[in-house]
């Protein structure tokens, strides 16, 4: 399986976005650490560069690492059959990361589904609400601190 | 001809340009032809679709949140519940995710038996969706009972080898639960030699079925940008002219060994879907034949411990299952239990169009879109 970023896409990352700290890390799964506000600008600029093209957003997913979460996206150029992971780190207490539905609009439900369950707000989201939860309920289950209830409550809607 | 007018009825020269009131209506959640606890709110001028809004979440049952409970082993049984269709292909994708967070190796026998029961799940899935698809536009039963004709016979032999028909719980991280019977090959093999000719059969009543082209020839378009944009996968991907399937570009297990075509089309309609999913039946005929003649000695599993522990890291799996693109990311604090387990459902995925695919079509056609992209509400939900 073929899940290594490829250096190149970095050096060429690096060189478009001078001033922007990147950060390679690999937890099993080696990924490129993106600060929030650059975001969408590393992400429009590798879905529209040729030889890039990364049009495909296979995968988004949240992670709650108890002093930090971290937005994880897998991105894939079908073109090029060349796959990516950036990360976005963000602050527990104050979640929020800038959406992406302007360059992949498969990221609308996927973000509507991190908020709902880990409770990460994406600025810039269109249509940003629960997704598979209730409007009432309370927390953000995928969260680690987060409990079921003691009591079984009752849904009104 | 001119057909005299009944007396006291008005005529107007022009036609009429009726504007009717627009209507709110729900389709769901308790509807037969969504396929589960599926709603659409859906804006109506006469029958045309103004504008549509998808309501999911009936069928959620925190499936993620439960696996960072159980063991590796343990969660296997809630993916059979993930996409109660196709248990083979959802047991297989999280035992290549644990598999690579533990570094386990899998024996060759038991890629072999992965191959051949997740294909014929493919084929099991892939009935369901042609049957219900071809019920859902008017066909009534005929095409729906014959496809489940030889669902049964998959089923059947899915009992053989685990006894349980639909939440198998077979493939398991390490290799597979128990090692074929002796009596699966010889009913394998009937099975593979009789299904080409059943395909036949549903292309006979579907493929060239006026009725059917009318509903689905030019409904439901789903471009090829858009189909990127929303990372649509599987044969709805693939029905939009893209030719991409994880089993030949990003291959797994032993699919590199097998020869088998990666079936399009360009339609980008309802028609196109359908079309894309018997293609692929034929396709998994063959795949399964070869690995049956492939079909090596050995062990059917790793020596894996119950309560295995994986190291602390981060994996992922990815497979072509009957719907699309599935794939695991897991996540490991070294305990017995996966710290997180996020299942990437392409069901999910698949009706994030639907929304913009359903506009301008006259609201019998919704029935005709939901059903082409075949989802599965376990799934959706999780």
């Amino acid at each position: 399986m073929s899940t290594s970023n490829s250096d190149p896409v970095i050096e060429q990352l690096s060189a478009a976005f001078p001033r922007v700290p990147f950060r390679a890390v690999n937890p099993g799964i080696p990924a490129l650490v993106v600060p929030g506000e650059n975001l969408v600008d590393v992400c429009h600029y590798l879905k529209i560069t040729p030889g890039l093209e990364f049009d495909y957003l296979a995968s988004l997913t949240a992670i709650d690492y108890l002093d930090r979460i971290d937005v994880v996206y897998q991105i894939r150029s079908l073109k090029q059959k060349r796959d990516l992971t950036l990360r976005v780190e963000v602050d527990r207490d104050e979640a929020v990361a800038p959406s992406v539905t302007g360059v992949w609009r498969a990221a609308d439900f996927q973000e509507r589904e991190i908020f709902d369950l880990m409770g990460v707000v994406f600025t810039g989201h269109p249509n940003l609400k629960r997704i598979l939860l209730y409007d009432e309920f309370d927390g953000h289950p995928l969260r680690k601190d987060w409990r079921l209830p003691a009591e079984p409550r009752v849904i009104t809607s | 001809m001119p057909i005299d007018q009944p007396a006291g009825v008005v005529v107007p020269d022009e036609p009429l340009n009726a504007e009717t009131e627009q209507i709110v209506i729900n389709m769901g959640p308790q509807h037969p032809s969504t396929h589960g606890v599926f709603r659409m709110i859906l804006t109506l001028s006469g029958e045309t679709i103004l504008k549509a809004e998808i309501v999911m979440g009936y069928l959620h049952r925190g499936v993620e949140k439960q696996c960072e409970e159980g063991t590796f082993v343990h969660n296997i049984t809630a993916t059979d519940r993930l996409d109660y269709l196709a248990a083979m292909s959802n047991n297989l994708a999280f035992s290549i995710a644990a598999e690579n967070l533990a570094g386990v190796e899998v024996p060759e026998r038991a890629w072999y038996i992965r191959t051949i029961v997740c294909e014929l799940q493919r084929i099991a899935s892939h009935c369901v969706a042609v049957g219900t698809f071809g019920a859902d536009v008017g066909t009534f039963f005929t095409p729906l009972l014959y496809a489940f004709r030889e669902r049964e016979m998959i089923l059947d032999m899915f009992t053989m080898i685990c006894g349980a028909r639909m939440t198998l719980s077979y493939v398991r991280p390490g290799g597979v639960a128990l090692d074929l019977p002796d009596e699966f090959i010889p009913s394998c093999r009937y099975f593979l030699d009789i299904m080409p000719g059943k395909i036949d059969e549903y292309e006979s009543l579907l493929t060239g079925n006026e009725i059917f082209k009318v509903r689905t020839v030019g409904v439901g378009m789903l471009p090829k940008e858009k189909a990127l944009d929303y990372a649509v996968s599987g044969p709805s991907l693939r029905a939009s002219g893209i030719n991409y399937d994880l089993r030949r570009d990003a291959p797994y297990g032993i699919y590199d060994r097998f020869n088998f075509e990666v079936q399009t089309a360009d339609g980008c309609d309802c028609f196109s879907r359908y079309l894309v999913r018997v293609r692929e039946m034929r396709e998994s005929v063959k795949i399964v034949r070869q690995a049956l003649d492939q079909l090596p000695a050995g062990p059917y599993s790793a020596n894996l411990s119950r309560n295995f522990r994986a190291p602390e890291g981060e994996a992922f799996s990815r497979i072509e299952a009957p719907k699309g693109e599935l794939g695991f990311y897991m996540v490991s604090d070294g305990s017995i239990a996966p710290y997180r387990c996020k299942i990437r459902a392409p069901s999910f995925i698949n009706i994030g169009p639907l929304h913009e695919m359903l506009l301008g079509y006259k609201v019998a056609d919704a029935v005709a879109i939901l059903g082409s992209l075949d989802i599965v509400l376990g799934e959706v939900d999780r």
